[in-house]
């Protein structure tokens, strides 16, 4: 911790700072990876829909130690009232979960009735859902609304609260968030239930919360740099990144720790579930969500801002400044040569000067 | 930023808060913990659409209709906390039904068949429960007489749809098996037990008036009037519910006492309506009346003047203006013009109800616990604050919970719960945000008490947009979804509320108070704050 805390003022200061925006290339490129194995995978496997999405039963039967032999207990039982079995499995090993294609239900009612008679548990121990071939179109339809409109309005927001850039950026880090995370469940065949699409919108908000703060912070250090000429629109929102890396790794291990307790309780005490699902995504979700505010949203914010006619002048000015007296090459001129740099010397009290003297215009 | 701020006012103000909630969440004679969801205590839940059979839109007097007919049986199930609620409008509408503790197989398909509105000869009248006086000679509290445009005319034909009556006798003495009188008591004659069967129905102890029962419309049927006053046996159906075109509350034309409901029929229903009316206007009291039965339960039951040949009519009777609407509702949407497809039927028992709540806990808490030992380590003394809040905010929300589970019937779901657990990471954050530009204003070499303030006045900015946008997505969740998303997005936005509560009026005063203690400005390592442990000199302190 003391560690973290150590670094958390070196990267103030900027003794020590991540060359994140400048290596952007390697980061699209890392993206743009996973990006293709999403958009890949998710093409050629496509997704495990749970049943809410295909429309179907599912029968889940509480018993004492699920065997192999369950299953092909439940499989018999539900073969002899006629009907066909898509799948069965156990669930954290006390229950054994058959599905089924879409039954009536008087049908539903004779499968529960096979099932709790035949593992010996009172017929209304049996979980049963049953799904209408509608119904999951429908969780779906209402998902892509409700992600369209949030997408417009967090995009005006975004371009009220900061600029259009940022708005830009964040809907791109956001994008490949979702994108990625569903990429991840393509591959690895979790089973996507309506828990699970409320766990992906949740992404949506929580991306975007990570990077508003350090759009925040971008906001505060690039406020009338192009009046000075010390340094790139670039190198400020890399010194901002800097400076929120503590902020986002401590708020992500704060946000993934209870999510990983769902996940490690709701495995070992309920086997799959609503809480399961969810937490999974999440997990999956802010993993992703935090890579993105840094290495995606940022490093694309600086790339837009860069080509603004302001930002060429001043990042020429800069250019000039540092080549006339290199004395004035400072810790950020660092940023531009690579990361990790680390100077011998203590905290730069000439760098103090700058944020305060704009803070008190505010 | 505040001229003066006082930490004091904040605390007292948000000790007021706590304390008035409490209040509110406890008082007494009421449910103290938060409303559960289906699968956290066990029971059926069942998503219906409603859809019109020619497939046009369904109007909002439709959906009402179909509603209140589905609340009927549900009630009808005697579960005192099921639930019927409408989410959506217009074609995407769903009509939710929860049933708690109730996992009966039989529930889906009395919920999804259309309501049965049938008009019922009536055969004889008795009073709803025994009374000790002599035998009743009930007269209907309503009366149909020909509309205006009717032609009267007086056959007093009667048809052999409708036999002598039993005439029964209010012998509470008969003893027939319980089980024979549950709901719908029905028989293709009059014969056998059927009278006795009448004579031992005592309204007032039957479900029968509950509603929610499907009857045959070509049998008889023994029923009673929905607030129990009277039994009826009832001749097979003469119309159905579809035989009806409209029907309107209105006030007499000519004046008079009283609502009355137009009736108009379709050409079918005239047809039958006539023959049936001619029958009954030629008939003796009691049977010269007709039932209107509405699954299973007789609504009203005017007595017929004269035959009504033209397909209009009028019930009239001493209704109030409410008495009249609801009966003109039952007649036009009776018989259901709406189907209704099952979305999605979900059944989970008891006991797996009580173990998902508490695994939702278990992994609330030890969530929690891990937290609060990251920002213990992390934060210090600082951490402290952050902890005390997150209690704060906890309990917030956990009062929240439960005055929202009886004002506006919120109930926590396990999905609701994974919210909450969320949640704690996105409280937490607005500490951690808070916490980060006070040790970063340290950083620059201001003192703690100045670096408490101007680190507020910053983090509060981020903390408000990054928790509107949190907002915003709960807000447009909850919305544009149905089912569990909303309970989720409800908690994920409650909980972020929250949030800024608590970070606006306990945190920030928490943290103002203690940055006048020496201690906290001792440079120990333990506050958190430490300006040696944030890199600056100890020396640049003191020249400050």
């Amino acid at each position: 911790m003391a560690g973290l805390g150590t670094l958390g003022n070196r990267l103030y200061s900027g003794e020590v700072s991540y060359n994140i925006v400048g290596r952007r290339k390697l980061w699209y490129s890392v993206s743009a990876v996973l990006l293709i194995l999403s958009i890949a995978t998710l093409g050629i496997r496509g997704l495990n829909l749970g049943i809410e999405f295909k429309g179907g039963a599912e029968f889940s039967v509480p018993v004492a130690t699920a065997t192999d032999a369950s299953i092909v207990q439940a499989r018999t039982a539900v073969t002899s009232t006629g009907n066909t079995v898509s799948s069965v499995t156990i669930v954290g090993g006390s229950t054994v979960r058959v599905q089924t294609a879409a039954l009536t239900s008087e049908e539903s009612n004779k499968v529960s009735a096979e099932l709790a008679k035949s593992f010996g548990v009172s017929e209304s121990e049996v979980k049963v859902q049953l799904v209408g071939p509608t119904w999951g179109s429908e969780v779906s339809k209402n998902a892509a609304r409700a992600l369209v409109v949030f997408l417009v309005l967090v995009a005006l927001f975004l371009a009220m609260y900061f600029e259009w850039p940022m708005a830009i950026a964040g809907l791109v880090a956001l994008g490949h968030d979702v994108l990625i995370t569903v990429g991840i469940y393509a591959l690895s065949g979790f089973e996507v239930t309506p828990a699970s699409v409320i766990g992906f919108l949740t992404i949506l908000g929580y991306s975007l919360y990570d990077t508003v703060v350090v759009f925040d912070k971008v906001k505060e250090n690039t406020k009338g740099i192009t009046s000075g000429s010390r340094m790139t629109y670039s190198e400020a929102a890399n010194l901002a990144l800097n400076q929120t890396l503590v902020r986002s790794i401590n708020t992500s291990t704060v946000a993934l720790l209870p999510v990983l307790s769902i996940l490690v309780v709701g495995v070992s005490l309920l086997g799959a579930g609503t809480l399961n699902d969810l937490a999974l995504a999440l997990f999956v979700g802010m993993l992703v969500g935090t890579y993105s505010s840094i290495f995606v949203a940022t490093p694309i914010l600086a790339q837009i801002k860069e080509r603004q006619p302001e930002n060429i002048a001043l990042a020429k000015r800069v250019t000039a400044k540092r080549k006339n007296s290199p004395d004035a090459v400072d810790n950020l001129g660092a940023v531009l040569v690579g990361a990790p740099i680390v100077h011998a010397a203590g905290p730069r009290q000439q760098r103090v000067k700058k944020p305060r003297a704009r803070r008190s215009g505010k | 930023m505040a001229k003066h701020y006082r930490p004091g006012r904040s605390l007292v103000t948000i000790a007021l808060i706590l304390v008035g909630l409490t209040i509110w969440a406890f008082i007494p004679g009421k449910d103290h913990a938060p409303k559960l969801g289906l699968d956290l205590r066990g029971g059926t839940q069942v998503i219906l659409s409603p859809k019109t059979g020619d497939g046009t839109a369904i109007t909002p007097e439709q959906l009402t209709q179909t509603v209140s007919i589905i609340r009927q049986r549900v009630d009808g199930f005697g579960v005192a906390e099921a639930q019927v609620t409408v989410q959506g409008s217009g074609s995407s509408a769903k009509i939710i039904v929860t049933i708690p503790g109730q996992t009966s197989r039989t529930i889906v398909d009395q919920l999804k068949t259309t309501a049965q509105l049938n008009f019922r000869p009536v055969v004889a009248v008795d009073y709803g429960s025994p009374k000790p006086t002599d035998s009743p000679t009930p007269t209907a509290s309503t009366s149909a007489s020909s509309a205006p445009s009717g032609t009267p005319s007086a056959s007093p034909a009667v048809s052999a749809s409708a036999p002598p009556s039993p005439t029964p006798k209010p012998s509470p003495s008969v003893s027939v098996d319980p089980a024979l009188l549950a709901p719908p008591i029905q028989a293709t004659d009059l014969s056998g037990n059927f009278p006795d069967l009448f004579a031992a129905l005592d309204c007032a102890k039957s479900k029968i008036a509950d509603g929610g029962v499907v009857d045959d419309p070509k049998k008889y049927l023994i029923s009673c009037e929905k607030n129990g006053s009277y039994k009826y046996v009832l001749a097979p159906a003469d119309l159905v519910g579809t035989d009806i075109q409209s029907a309107t509350a209105g006030l007499p034309p000519q004046g008079g006492a009283g609502w009355q409901v137009e009736l108009k029929m379709t050409t079918e229903g005239a047809k039958k309506f006539a023959t049936s009316t001619q029958t009954l206007s030629a008939a003796k009291a009691p049977q010269n009346q007709f039932a209107i039965v509405l699954d299973g339960v007789v609504v009203s039951a005017p007595a017929v003047n004269e035959p009504i040949l033209g397909g209009s009519a009028v019930i009239t009777g001493s209704f109030t203006v409410d008495e009249a609407k609801a009966l003109a509702q039952v007649l036009k949407y009776g018989a259901l013009p709406i189907g209704l497809d099952v979305d999605e039927v979900q059944q989970i028992s008891p006991t797996l109800g009580a173990d998902q709540l508490r695994a939702g806990l278990i992994a609330g808490g030890f969530g929690l616990l891990l937290v609060i030992l990251y920002l213990l380590l992390y934060y210090r003394a600082l951490g402290i604050v952050a902890v005390f809040s997150l209690m704060v905010a906890a309990a917030n929300t956990y009062l929240m919970f439960i005055i929202l589970g009886r004002g506006i019937g919120f109930t926590l779901t396990l999905a609701g719960i994974a919210g909450a657990i969320v949640a704690i990471g996105i409280t937490s954050d607005s500490f951690i945000i808070y916490f980060e530009r006070i040790r970063d204003e340290i950083r620059e070499g201001k003192r703690l008490r100045t670096s408490v303030d101007t680190g507020w006045t910053r983090a509060r900015r981020t903390i408000l947009a990054a928790d509107f946008v949190s907002i915003l997505a709960a807000t447009v969740l909850y919305f544009l979804s149905v089912g569990s998303v909303r309970g989720f997005a409800f908690t994920l936005g409650l909980t972020t509320l929250v949030d800024v509560l608590v970070a606006f009026l306990f945190t920030r005063a928490v943290v103002t108070r203690i940055a006048n203690s020496n201690w906290m400005n001792s440079g120990s390592a333990m506050t958190g704050v430490s300006p040696e442990r944030l890199g600056v000199a100890k020396a640049s302190e003191v020249t400050q």
